[in-house]
């Protein structure tokens, strides 16, 4: 893909911020949304003579993150030192892992539009601490809330393997989705928990060097990455089809114009001045932690779509949709190892729940559904104790914490199975209606559907209507 | 009462206080009343805190319980140590009135152990220099002639105790700053081995080199405060966890046996012919106590002044880059961005040796020279410290001068940062390997004291004391006090 | 031996990086200090360090983590008091020029 007679070449440097309790150099919790600064100490806020200790669930994280994308976990890693000011950044350094990154050498199978598959290699990953948040103010003043300083992020940075706007969107969707399944985040982008930094440049084809590329930071929005490079495709094409040349700068992507923006020229590299960071012991990874670690990874949505798909006879498409967080994929299987039906149970998660979600505005882990409850309430159909009618009422009922069995027991909910209650009630009904019998007779059907009416009515609902139907057939053939 | 510590060595204070002859309001009152008296002329503190320390001394008191060497005991804490609630400014404008809100692990455990801090003694200004010369508030005077410098950085703590005012003091040592000081002072000064101390609430210079200790008149006294500081701390990343033995358990005054080894560099060009012949002496007093003495040589001595100025200014320029007037301490009026407030908050608020030192160290790191100096450097530090561990394969301990010379005037030297940063040839192999390092007196060189130091493998503080309780038990030098301490 | 020079606009390149700001006879007295301590400096490449690894530091410690439980130590209103300008629970500075920082 390209542009004219040009090649595109884009890097993906991609945060995601993790789901840790704590911060990675601190014990401050880590926790989105509260008022300012109430999750900071005197270690966030870089108070002389505080030290820091690494967050080993971190460490870990970013342990699954490399295994989840087929990296080199690695053996040694010296924490470095990277050097620059600003109100958000209060040591005015960010402790990385530059020179010994957590992972390298791995990869991301990414399918395309078009089903092809491609592999986009992923060249390192480093655990490292985020920035706090400025905002700035009209007054002339900005504003600096701490809360988020030292979140353990995950960096993820991509060869410049990827060719189009439509490639790096794809990247980003199967990357999202492969850290879902690792547990390490939930990636919310309006929460800023997965940012983009988009390297881009263009080269005429055949060319054996890239062009100069341009930088945008901190994209919080795949399709504004996809936008932005859009944009940057035209504009650079643009610029060295009239012989001009391509700065390296910084841009901004622009989303009422669809467009990028001049933040600044670069003038040669930025001097980070890294180093290795001494207030922090070095960390050595053996094969044991490797495998412990693996050993508590969530399987990866691929292979559980999978197994949804060839084992359990889940559609694809229904296998998609079981797979998009890994928190309804968890409870998936959990109702599915409690005992109920895979379809009925991938049927309801689908359905009623995703509905009850939307209708409440509520994640699956926010209600009171529980995976034993799911899987009771389909037993409770299956084996015929309560019909799909019922089934309604239990549904709300286990949707805010109810035992299924209890509640439908308390509620009279249980169906009506009997043949000997349910033929004496057919008897009634079919001495008092001889006229219906004669039109079943003369073969009309409609009859049978207005005597399980009555039936139903005797019953106040509660018959089983399957074996209600098979013994009004045999009663009626008998007379 | 008054008090005069040259009557009093920790353990006897110890005993009177379990006694209920004196009383920790007692040495408090007197103690502030010593500094009131003399700190005039010695200048050694930046602020004291009366209120609170017989506020602390009152509840000890109330308490009664002694069962600690140090309970009841005053101290001074260099003003790099942060104090909850109470002043600590690194000697630096950038600091000033600035409040931590956290106490240091080291004040914690003497707080909790009954020691009570009266003061912040006076310093380099971030620990960034030789003479306390370099702090913003005060010129502190050597003890024994006020004419001189008290060394530095800790100059202020070893001033404080060398001239009666305290019976102890903690300081930092990141390339000599304790040991050199104790030298110019005639008292007792350790650098632990690193990793021994908690550096929790130390305000960092070189987080690679930085270490606490004490200062005292006497190496058992030395000892009896390591005892109450030292220790596995999970706040401290670099803190050991080797288990802390009694460091006054080998103080028999017994050094037979000992083998100890004379680096021929520590005795070349540019050691003051004087101080060489004091602690030459010192050291054949040693021999006569039944220790071996063996000429020894650590080749890369040399290269040790270079390597330690481009590691420390290195580390210490980033980590100085948190003072930038935005979340505590001073910030510049006037200013017009912030690019204008961290410019005008840090030119303003650092003095020059400060620059300097960020200066070295933010080009030591910068792109172009990270190779050929900050990573030279770490690769010296590795053949330093090869150098070390060849002696001690067949040697228990390094004895030397602390210092090339004795105490200089004031106003001497500041001016030539190169000649003051050759003068720590002697102390900075010792940070760069992490060993634990005691100058203890070892005579006087026309009046002013000259250090003997003696350095000892990692965590190996004890047979390092025991060499210096040994010397200082024969030589009585200990005894000897500078005129300001004589009357209290 | 290499010896390295530094010259006056390399000072002050330095001094940008570190934020401090000289004036024009602190600039050139820095220059002629510096340039005179990097010559102490440029004695190091008199020795071969080819296979020498670095030491960064000296501490044993390996694996000194933290377990990832949270501990608010409820700083907040202590860490605002000490800062030289707050509003709204939030530290205030100059407003920051576009473009500038990460
Ligand atoms: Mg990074
Ligand atoms: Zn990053």
């Amino acid at each position: 893909m390209g542009t004219g007679n040009f090649e595109t070449t884009i890097g993906l440097e991609v945060h995601v911020e993790m789901q840790t309790n704590s911060k990675l150099l601190s014990p401050s919790p880590v926790h989105y949304g509260d008022e300012p600064n109430t999750n900071t100490n005197v270690i966030d806020f870089g108070y002389p003579g505080v030290l820091p200790v690494a967050n080993k669930g971190a460490l870990e994280y970013g342990m699954r993150v490399a295994l989840a994308l087929n990296a080199k976990v690695s053996p040694f890693i010296r924490w470095d030192r990277k050097n620059y000011f600003y109100p958000d950044n209060p040591k005015a350094y960010q402790t990385t892992q530059s020179q010994t990154p957590i992972g390298t050498n791995g990869y991301l199978d990414v399918t395309l539009t078009d089903g092809t598959v491609k592999r986009i290699r992923i060249k390192e990953m480093h655990v490292e601490e985020d920035a706090g948040k400025n905002t700035h103010g009209s007054d002339g003043y900005s504003y600096v809330d701490l809360n988020r300083q030292g979140t353990p992020l995950i960096e993820i940075v991509s060869e410049p393997d990827i060719a189009s706007p439509d490639e790096a969107y794809a990247y980003l969707e199967q990357l999202r989705q492969v850290i879902l399944f690792t547990g390490v985040s939930e990636a919310k982008m309006q929460e800023g928990q997965m940012r983009a930094d988009v390297n881009v440049s263009l080269r005429p084809f055949g060319s054996d060097q890239y062009g100069t590329k341009v930088e945008m930071k901190n994209i919080n929005s795949f399709n504004y990455v996809r936008n932005a490079l859009i944009f940057e495709e035209k504009r650079q094409a643009e610029v060295l089809r009239s012989g001009g040349i391509i700065q390296q700068e910084t841009r901004r992507y622009d989303e009422p114009t669809k467009s990028t923006i001049l933040m600044r020229v670069k003038e040669g590299a930025d001097d980070y001045r890294y180093f290795p960071e001494p207030d922090l012991a070095p960390v050595v990874i053996n094969q044991e932690w490797v495998a412990e670690v693996a050993e508590n990874l969530p399987k990866s949505a691929d292979s559980r779509r999978k197994h949804y798909v060839d084992e359990l006879g889940i559609e694809p498409y229904d296998a998609e949709v079981l797979t998009q967080t890994l928190a309804m994929s968890d409870f998936y299987d959990a109702t599915v190892a409690a005992g109920a039906d895979p379809k009925r149970t991938a049927n309801y998660l689908i359905g009623d729940v995703n509905a009850y979600m939307n209708k409440n505005q509520v994640e699956l882990q926010e209600t009171r559904l529980t995976p034993e409850h799911l899987a009771g309430m389909i037993k409770l159909i299956e084996d015929g104790t309560i019909s799909t009618k019922q089934a309604k009422q239990v549904f709300e009922a286990i949707m805010i914490g109810e035992e299924p069995e209890t509640f439908a027991k308390k509620n009279g909910l249980v169906q009506l199975s009997d043949p000997d209650l349910l033929l004496g009630w057919i008897t009634e009904v079919l001495d008092n209606n001889p006229q219906s019998i004669e039109d079943f007779k003369g073969g009309k059907d409609r009859a049978t559907g207005y005597l399980i009416g009555q039936l139903m009515k005797m019953s106040k609902g509660q018959a089983n209507p399957g074996v209600l139907n098979k013994l009004l057939l045999s009663e009626l053939k008998k007379r | 009462m008054t008090i005069n510590y040259f009557e009093h060595d920790l353990t006897s204070l110890h005993e009177q206080l379990v006694n209920k002859e004196v009383s920790a309001i007692d040495l408090t009152r007197a103690t502030l009343d010593n500094i009131s008296k003399t700190d005039d002329q010695l200048k050694a503190f930046i602020s004291t805190n009366a209120d609170d320390a017989l506020a602390q001394a009152q509840k000890i008191d109330e308490k009664a319980d002694f069962s600690n060497v140090v309970t009841g005991i005053p101290l001074a804490l260099k003003d790099n140590m942060a104090t909850k609630g109470i002043q600590t400014t690194g000697a630096s404008h950038i600091l000033e009135g600035f409040k931590p809100i956290y106490n240091a692990t080291v004040v914690e455990k003497l707080q909790n152990a009954g020691a009570i801090s009266v003061g912040k003694a006076n310093m380099d200004e971030f620990a960034m220099g030789g003479s306390t010369e370099t702090s913003y508030y005060k010129q502190t005077t050597n003890a024994w002639d006020h004419s001189k410098v008290p060394g530095g950085s800790s100059g202020g703590s070893a001033a404080a105790v060398a001239g009666g005012q305290v019976p102890f003091a903690l300081g930092s040592d990141t390339g000599g700053s304790i040991r050199q000081p104790a030298a110019f002072n005639g008292i007792v000064g350790l650098k632990p081995t690193y990793g021994r101390v908690s550096r929790w609430g130390l305000f960092a210079m070189a987080s690679s080199l930085d270490q606490i200790g004490p200062f005292t008149r006497t190496v058992k006294d030395n000892a009896v405060v390591l005892n109450a500081i030292s220790g596995f701390d999970q706040k401290d990343s670099t803190s050991s966890q080797r288990e802390v033995p009694d460091f006054t358990a080998k103080l028999s005054g017994d050094v037979k046996g000992l083998k100890i080894a004379v680096p021929k560099e520590y005795f070349g060009d540019g050691i003051d012919a004087k101080v060489a012949a004091r602690v030459k002496a010192a050291i054949a007093q040693l021999e006569a106590l039944g220790a071996t003495v063996d000429e020894v040589s650590l080749p890369h001595t040399k290269y040790g002044v270079a390597a330690y100025y481009i590691i420390m200014s290195s580390e210490a320029s980033s980590n100085l880059q948190r003072y930038d007037g935005v979340r505590y301490g001073f910030r510049a009026n006037d200013v017009k961005n912030l690019e204008d407030l961290y410019v005008k908050t840090r030119s303003e608020g650092f003095g020059d040796e400060v620059k300097r030192r960020i200066m070295l160290g933010t080009f030591s790191l910068s792109a172009g020279a990270y190779d050929a100096f900050f990573k030279k450097a770490a690769k010296i530090r590795t053949l330093l410290i090869e150098d070390f561990n060849k002696v001690f394969e067949n040697y228990d301990l390094i004895v030397g001068p602390t210092a090339p010379t004795p105490a200089y005037g004031l106003g001497e030297e500041i001016d030539d940062p190169t000649a003051m940063y050759l003068a720590d040839v002697l102390t900075i192999p010792v940070n760069l390997a992490g060993l634990p390092g005691l100058s203890v007196n070892a005579g006087f060189v026309d009046g002013l004291p000259v250090g003997l130091q003696i350095i000892g493998k990692p965590f190996d503080e004890q047979t390092v004391y025991q060499a210096g309780y040994a010397y200082e038990q024969a030589s009585r030098l200990f005894e000897q006090r500078p005129t300001i301490a004589k009357e209290y | 031996m290499a010896e390295t020079t530094i010259t006056r606009d390399e000072v002050a390149h330095v001094a940008g990086l570190a934020k401090l700001a000289f004036n024009d006879v602190e600039l050139d007295q820095f220059t002629t200090q510096l340039g005179d301590i990097l010559n102490i400096f440029d004695t190091l490449s008199e020795v071969e360090t080819s296979d020498v690894e670095p030491t960064y530091s000296v501490t044993e410690n390996v694996n000194h983590l933290r377990e990832d439980v949270a501990n608010n130590w409820n700083q907040k209103q202590d860490l605002l008091n000490n800062a030289p300008l707050e509003a709204a629970d939030l530290i205030k500075v100059p407003a920051i020029l576009n473009g500038e920082g990460e």
